[in-house]
């Protein structure tokens, strides 16, 4: 039914390191190369090679600068794809059925046979992570790659999501997080992951890690010890060089006349 | 009412094939898993056995697919019909386009072979292209590498004899602080973010200098917002900061550099010993001593005086010149944009991670003077840097400057540090020279590009004129080793230095997005005399696609994409080397091509067969290889060395040197489409000094003998040009370029500012404007790619915030933007993490209408820009009328970024068109579909 | 949200037509024979074209039996059913009229009290949307609620009635907009809580994800200059309530004034609707920076 399991066996999801992400949208392509060619229709383009070319996308990057009073400006390269929350607005609201959160691993998926395309379930989603196909006239969102994640035909290090197993930076990661054991349960505690617009209590199950503080260098150095001056010009510097060379091994004589 | 959860199929199947082979959609040559589905591409991911992604890909390299079924493909050679730039073809056969070249060039290279210009673009296939061009036996042969980045790689191979690039690598596992100079994107694209993502992923820290804060500097933990081209100076006030406080790696430089060597105060040229040996001043016998002797204590501090004249050590010229205030950093940091504070702490902080966080790996090895040291030791700092600092006029020396700092740390070569990838280290000597020699009808007489030494390997004529079309190797840019493809339509054009007949290009998109003075060199391509004629005579081009630059062309040859080819990425070339092992890679036909489509090393094969070139033909005239395929396998540079360096011998069980291998390929292919030979642990660290791996270098056909060599700090090559302008030597400057030279080829890292600063009024054109290249688009290529194309349809003008409210900009709003060559008009955006007096785009979006197979409308053409139409390959030329070319005056580097424009504030335009709105070109092949629903299983 | 011309057609047309068979269906002297079957006809063609209107935005419109299904958690499902409800049960109502001349009164009252649950459904698709903080209000099912019955009272022909229930309907739009003006602020998501970044200074939209638009932008991203909307407002509240209101007052109740007033009505509602939907901040906007 399409009311929310109360629990899931597992609790599968990313979690996504804006420290890292260089924003090179990798996964968004990636993501778009799976899941045209698996899971449900393609992710269909309309205008490919037109005027305003538009199409489904299952994972998107956003640009964001985040700018504190007397600091430079910081840039965030933020992905967001579905966070499959678990308390997710946009199954319930699906009237056919259609959408579902998975008992077993808490995946939210849609089963594009039942899906009517009323596109209500993307009004439920704060997040803007479903697309309703052009095409198709389905709705869209991201699978967690379930097509990959359990597919014995793939070998088992790649039993990942396209979109983690392709990322260069390593910004994504892929775990159980009713795992407290998991590698993205530790990442998500050592680094403080985030929840997306918490007020509204979807209770993401992605966790998004933030970005570390950064340009410390604009404070006043606290590394100026290492720089304390050995000479100021050329002679003291050369004097000082002397002084350190000889206290390498086996210096005798410095300089000569003629050989 | 009960909801059944569906039951979904968890393990579909994948794929019924995998074939492995190499990434094309751009020069990074990571390795790619191709999923077949019913013979056809149905999926693309990364090759976790590769050297170079180990797994990961990038946008583009997934995007294949849309690659590989482009609408803009060609389909097969093309006759002009219309006129130059109307974009009139008629399809022709490939036999009729193998005659046309044919009758053309025979009688180029029976009477006049430097009548054809050959110059190839992104290519890299040019061990092989210039093969070609050297059977030929024009002198006019280069790559794309004079426009690109030849600062970084001649700045490189002149210093330390390795260069960043794709030749090097920071040492990503054992690195602590990782430094990142002018790099949006980079050759080296994955390796480049997985190391970042390894570093930071162990709490290492990453300082980005870089105008613009995005992308790789957006994730650095410290931001150097620079002013740009004034990094050699914020370099610079570092090592004055170093060396000031002694936070050097005194052995280091005393064992492995040229610090120690001594100076003729004379000549400013290295004492030499009887066999031309640098000498050094050893610190136990006092004695002069050949650099290389065994038990040599190189003495840094020495002096040596002899007949009247004081001998100092390059330390000693370098602590002259360094610690002069001229280089503190409150004298420069006006200048850069970076406050004084900010400069001394990342000093500190490089001084303290080298020499405070330095470790050693338990791992005894060699030095080319016979001393074993028991310990490598670690000093993590690595280096990065590209295009920002070296696409400026004052690029090679900050190029230069960089790796002088590098050196001084002791960080280069060494754990944690940053570390050469095969067949680098290569020290100049082991480089050609350049040759161009003209015999009708034979080979030139050696290769064309190569590392000039001094004055008497320039490209001259006996009346001092430059031998080649593109001026590489003269007074102009002496040190020119990558050539200067940017400057050959308009040399050409001009008849300076004289005519050509033939112009032929391939991959690369001349009449767009990698010319400067996009206009100007539609023009000259279109260009007719009084007979009615074109300027340029005729003009063969090949490319895969409909790119602005099929247009302009006579005959096009086309070629295949990717998956539909042998390509060869051989250790003769740009290789896919690790900095721990010597790989290299094929791609191979994965599909084969649905059209009238050769790929074009094949074809340049079939020309040089019907041509009867001496190094394609046997002595009776029949060819000695079929196609590309055959040579890859079969040619021999030298006995036992061959385009690819894995799987040789008969049984091919021997790498490196061994017989050709007629399995070769299938062997390749069996191995993923590459091969990789590990570096041995005793070998991996201090390369140019270890003879472990010099033994295995010889070993592996990379020198034919060891060949240790030391960091030159002190260039000698370049005081050997700058002495020449002081009046030396029987071959010297002209008179209006001596001071010039005097100046800038300083042996010792100089800055100097930018050419264009210097001859424009600063005042009418203070903003500085560059572009970057956006990770998911690879110039002008991305834009065909459906999926590509949506991520990056247009660029804005971003603008920092001071430029942004000055000119009282607002969302939405557009901006004329002038420099002293053009005027462009282009919607604007705020970037608040910019350089207060910077401009940039994204690179080669803007398109021209019909080009690509795109609707004329497509937003590329509309709203999308190209900054080119601003930049001119010439200097504006105040004073005295003669215009020199906007490059850097040492190697030629097209100097992109040193453009200054203005900026005003004008009214969306109609349509918001951008201009300059160039008239569309006649498509030839068509356009693409109204959709897509890609899918090619069931 | 972009104001799709299915769903405001729907919505007007649905809710008034509901709201006039809720009339019917208490009416203690229903209309038989002819009469009936005009005034049952009209208001199904309202409700049942309102509804189909609403098939249209569909991508599979062939498999929207299927929303019947999930009636235990979606509102939408609710609606469907509710409204499948109300209309069998208002047909049996309306044949017993028509045919018979016989008003089955229980019949009639379950009917009216679907047809009202009905559009009490129809606005919690609205309402329940915590996404949507305009519309996430019980003042939305107020304002349906007080729209449907006031304009059904008018085509019913409860002049009285529907003068009365304008008013009221005219007070609920009027405290909608006034709450809706401020819910999304109110509500407190910014980009700083959908980034989590908010911590760390200002956050600010610096480039979309692509430069092209996708489904997202265009569905949930619709903006309406502040003038527009004040222009909109004014006229929604004239045609809906002042010129109903005006011809009822000013000229004799007959059947022609009646459909003017109703026409004005629905012109009214529409323009409403149109506002409901274009003025409705989704959260997703926040990303784009387009909010
Ligand atoms: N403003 C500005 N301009 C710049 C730069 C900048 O930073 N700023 N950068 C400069 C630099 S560094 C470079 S390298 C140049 C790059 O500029 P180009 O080398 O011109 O690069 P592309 O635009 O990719 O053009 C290469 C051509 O190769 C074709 N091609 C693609 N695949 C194949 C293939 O498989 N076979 C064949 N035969 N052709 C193929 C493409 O269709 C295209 O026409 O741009 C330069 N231009
Ligand atoms: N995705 C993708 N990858 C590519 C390419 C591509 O087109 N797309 N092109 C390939 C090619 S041909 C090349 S040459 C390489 C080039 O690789 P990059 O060198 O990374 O190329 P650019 O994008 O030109 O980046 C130049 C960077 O320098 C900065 N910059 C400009 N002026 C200065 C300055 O004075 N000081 C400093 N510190 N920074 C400055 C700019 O802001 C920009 O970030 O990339 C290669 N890789
Ligand atoms: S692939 Fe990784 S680094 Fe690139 S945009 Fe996605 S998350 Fe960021
Ligand atoms: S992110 Fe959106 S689509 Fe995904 S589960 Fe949450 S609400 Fe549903
Ligand atoms: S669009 Fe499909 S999945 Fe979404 S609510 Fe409607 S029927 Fe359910
Ligand atoms: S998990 Fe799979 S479907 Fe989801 S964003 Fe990543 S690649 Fe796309
Ligand atoms: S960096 Fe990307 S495009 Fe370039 S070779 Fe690698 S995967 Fe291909
Ligand atoms: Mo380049």
């Amino acid at each position: 039914m399409t009311d929310l399991p109360t629990t899931t066996d597992k609790k599968l999801g990313l979690v996504i390191d804006l420290d890292t992400c260089v924003g090179c949208h990798a996964c968004v392509i990636s993501c778009k190369g799976w899941n045209t060619e698996n899971y449900g229709a393609p992710l269909s383009d309309q205008r490919p090679y037109g005027e305003e070319p538009m199409g489904t996308f299952l994972n998107r990057v956003h640009s964001y600068e985040v700018k504190a009073e007397g600091q430079a400006a910081q840039t965030v390269h933020f992905p967001k794809s579905c966070l499959h929350c678990e308390n997710a607005p946009c199954v319930t609201v699906c009237p056919t059925g259609a959408s579902y959160k998975r008992k077993e691993d808490g995946i939210v998926l849609v089963n594009e046979q039942s899906c009517i395309g009323c596109g209500l379930c993307a009004w439920a989603c704060p997040y803007g992570a479903r697309e309703l196909d052009q095409e198709e006239g389905v709705m869209k969102k991201c699978t967690l790659c379930v097509d990959r994640i359990y597919n014995e035909n793939l070998p088992e290090e790649d039993r990942q999501p396209a979109c983690v197993r392709t990322c260069p930076a390593g910004a994504r990661h892929f775990g159980d997080f009713a795992d407290p054991e998991s590698n993205v349960s530790i990442l998500t505690a050592e680094r403080g992951g985030m929840d997306l617009m918490p007020e509204l209590d979807t209770a993401p199950v992605n966790k998004y890690l933030p970005p570390r503080l950064k340009d410390s260098f604009d404070d006043e150095s606290i590394l100026a010890p290492f720089l304390d001056p050995v000479a100021e010009e050329t002679q003291g510097f050369m004097g000082w060089l002397d002084k350190q060379l000889s206290r390498l091994p086996g210096d005798t004589k410095t300089q000569s006349e003629d050989v | 009412m009960t909801f059944k959860q569906p039951t979904i199929d968890t393990s579909p199947k994948v794929s019924d094939e995998i074939k492995k082979t190499t990434c094309y959609m751009c020069a990074c040559r990571c390795g790619i898993n191709v999923h077949m589905k019913d013979g056809k591409v149905a999926y693309i991911e990364g090759n976790r056995d590769h050297p170079v992604n180990q797994g990961v890909l990038c946008a583009k390299g997934s995007a294949g697919i849309m690659q590989v079924n482009a609408p803009s493909r060609l389909r097969a050679p093309l006759k002009r019909v219309g006129p130059r730039g109307s974009g009139e073809f008629e399809e022709i056969s490939w036999d009729e386009a193998l005659d046309m070249a044919v009758g053309l060039l025979q009688p180029l290279r029976e009477n006049n072979p430097e009548k054809l210009a050959f110059f190839t673009g992104r290519d890299q296939s040019q061990s092989f292209t210039g093969f070609w061009a050297q059977n030929f036996g024009t002198p006019n042969f280069a790559a794309h590498g004079g426009f690109c980045s030849v600062n970084m790689a001649a700045g490189g191979i002149y210093t330390m004899g390795g260069a960043f690039w794709e030749f090097g690598q920071p040492d990503w596992d054992r690195a602590k602080l990782f430094m990142i100079f002018g790099v949006a994107e980079d050759h080296d694209s994955n390796p480049i973010k997985m190391g970042i993502g390894k570093i930071k992923g162990r709490g290492g820290k990453v300082i980005g200098v870089n105008p613009v804060r995005s992308g790789y500097n957006a994730v650095a933990d410290e931001w150097v917002g620079i002013t740009p081209g004034t990094d050699g100076l914020f370099i610079l006030s570092m090592v004055h900061e170093l060396m000031k406080a002694g936070k050097i790696d005194l052995d280091y430089l005393a064992q492995f550099t040229n610090a120690p060597v001594l100076i003729d105060p004379d000549t400013g040229l290295f004492l030499r010993d009887d066999d031309d040996k640098p000498l050094v001043m050893d610190q136990v016998t006092g004695k002069l001593t050949a650099f290389d002797k065994k038990g040599v204590r190189p003495n840094l501090a020495a002096t040596y005086r002899n007949a009247g004249k004081t001998h100092r050590t390059v330390m000693a010229l370098m602590a002259e010149k360094y610690l002069d205030p001229q280089y503190a950093p409150e004298a420069v940091a006006e200048a850069c944009g970076v406050p004084a504070k900010k400069i001394k702490a990342i000093a500190a902080e490089l001084a303290r991670v080298a020499f405070e966080e330095s470790f050693e790996l338990d791992q005894s090895w060699t030095d080319f003077r016979g001393e074993t040291h028991d310990k490598m030791v670690g000093r993590p700092v690595a280096m990065h840097a590209m295009r920002g600092i070296s696409a400026h006029s004052n690029g090679f020396q900050t190029c230069r400057a960089l790796h002088v700092l590098q050196i001084l740390l002791g960080t280069v070569e060494v754990p944690g540090g940053f570390r050469f990838k095969p067949p680098y280290p290569k020290p100049v000597e082991e480089h050609p020279r350049p040759h161009g020699k003209v015999t009708c009808g034979s080979p030139l007489d050696g290769p064309h590009l190569g590392f000039t030494r001094g004055p008497e390997d320039l490209m001259l004529k006996e009346d001092g004129s430059p031998i080649r079309i593109d001026k590489a190797f003269t007074w102009d840019n002496p040190m020119s080793s990558h050539g200067l493809m940017h400057m050959v339509i308009s040399n050409a054009h001009a008849g300076d230095p004289y005519k050509i007949d033939t112009l032929f290009m391939y991959m690369a998109n001349m009449s767009w997005n990698s010319s400067m003075n996009t206009r100007g060199v539609i023009e000259m391509l279109t260009d007719k005399d009084e007979d009615g004629n074109y300027v340029i005579p005729n003009i063969i081009y090949s490319d895969a696609y409909s790119s602005e630059m099929v247009a302009y062309a006579d005959l096009i040859l086309p070629d295949t994409t990717y998956l539909e080819r042998h390509d060869c990425i051989s250790l003769l070339d740009r290789p896919i080397c690790e900095a721990d092992g010597a790989a290299d890679a094929i791609r191979w036909p994965v599909i084969e091509p649905d059209r009238e489509v050769r790929g074009f090393q094949t074809t340049l094969v079939h020309l040089a067969n019907r041509l009867g070139m001496q190094g394609f033909v046997h002595e009776d005239g029949s060819p000695k290889w079929e196609d590309y395929a055959d040579y890859i396998v079969n040619h021999e540079r030298k006995p036992g060395i061959g385009p690819l360096a894995g799987f040789r011998g008969e049984n091919g069980d021997k790498v490196g040197r061994g017989e050709v291998n007629p399995n070769q390929l299938e062997k390749y292919i069996e191995n993923g489409g590459f091969f990789v030979e590990h570096i041995p642990e005793e070998a991996k660290y201090y390369k140019p000094w270890n003879m472990a791996y010099q033994n295995w270098a010889v070993g592996m056909g990379i020198y034919d003998a060891p060949a240790p060599y030391l960091f030159q700090l002190y260039s000698e090559p370049m005081r050997k040009f700058q002495r020449a302008a002081e009046g030396h030597g029987d071959r010297q400057p002209p008179e209006n370029m001596r001071e010039r030279v005097k100046r800038v080829m300083d042996p010792l890292p100089i800055w100097y500012e930018p050419f264009e600063d210097r001859e424009i009024d600063l005042e009418e054109y203070p903003i500085h404007a560059l572009t970057q290249r956006p990770m998911a688009m690879y110039h002008s290529w991305g834009t065909q790619n459906a999926w590509l194309r949506q991520l990056h349809g247009t660029n804005p003008l971003y603008l920092p915030t001071k430029l942004w409210e000055q000119h009282g900009f607002k969302e939405g709003d557009w901006a004329k933007v002038t420099s002293t060559h053009g005027t462009i008009t282009v919607p604007v955006a705020l970037q608040e993490a910019l350089n207060d007096n910077t401009v940039w785009t994204w690179n080669a979006i803007g398109k021209r209408k019909g080009a690509w197979a795109l609707d004329e409308n497509a937003p590329e053409a509309k709203q999308g820009f190209l900054l080119n139409h601003l930049i001119h390959e010439l200097l504006p030329g105040k004073d005295d009328g003669m215009r020199i070319s906007n490059s850097d005056p040492i190697t030629g580097q097209a100097a992109w970024f040193d453009l200054r424009v203005k900026i005003e504030k004008v009214d969306a335009p109609q349509n918001e068109q951008t201009s300059p709105d160039l008239p569309p070109i006649k498509s030839p092949v068509g356009k693409g579909p109204e959709k897509l629903k890609w899918k090619v299983g069931q | 949200m972009h104001p799709a011309a299915s769903v405001i057609i729907f919505t007007t047309l649905s809710g008034i037509g509901l709201g006039m068979l809720a009339w019917l269906g208490i009416d203690p002297t229903p209309p038989t024979g002819w009469a009936a079957f005009w005034n049952f006809l009209l208001a199904f063609a309202l409700t049942v074209g309102g509804l189909i209107s609403s098939t249209f935005h569909l991508g599979h419109p062939e498999r929207a039996l299927k929303a019947f299904t999930q009636w235990r958690t979606s509102w939408l499902s609710r609606e469907g059913v509710c409204s499948v409800a109300a209309l069998s049960v208002m047909g049996l109502y309306a044949a017993g009229l028509v045919f018979f001349a016989k008003p089955i009164a229980p019949l009639g009252y379950i009917g009216a009290g679907l047809s009202l649950l009905t559009v009490y459904t129809t606005s919690m698709i609205y309402a329940q949307l915590a996404t949507i903080p305009r519309w996430n209000t019980p003042l939305t099912s107020v304002l349906y609620l007080s729209l449907a019955i006031a304009g059904g009272a008018l085509l019913a022909g409860r002049t009285g009635a529907a003068m009365a229930l304008l008013l009221v309907a005219a007070g609920a739009q009027l405290i909608w907009w006034m709450k809706g003006d401020t819910a999304f602020a109110d509500r407190g998501s910014d980009l700083g809580t959908a980034t989590g970044l908010g911590d760390r200074g200002e956050v600010r939209s610096l480039a979309h994800p692509h430069t092209s638009p996708n489904y997202l932008m265009r569905e949930f991203v619709y903006v309406v200059a502040r003038k527009h909307v004040q222009k909109l407002r004014i006229i929604a509240m004239l045609l809906m309530v002042a010129l109903p209101l005006l011809i009822l007052v000013a000229l004799p109740a007959n059947l022609f004034v009646i459909a003017l007033a109703a026409a004005s009505h629905l012109a009214g509602v529409a323009t409403s609707r149109w506002l409901f939907f274009a003025e409705a901040e989704h959260t997703v906007g926040i990303y784009y920076g387009m909010r």
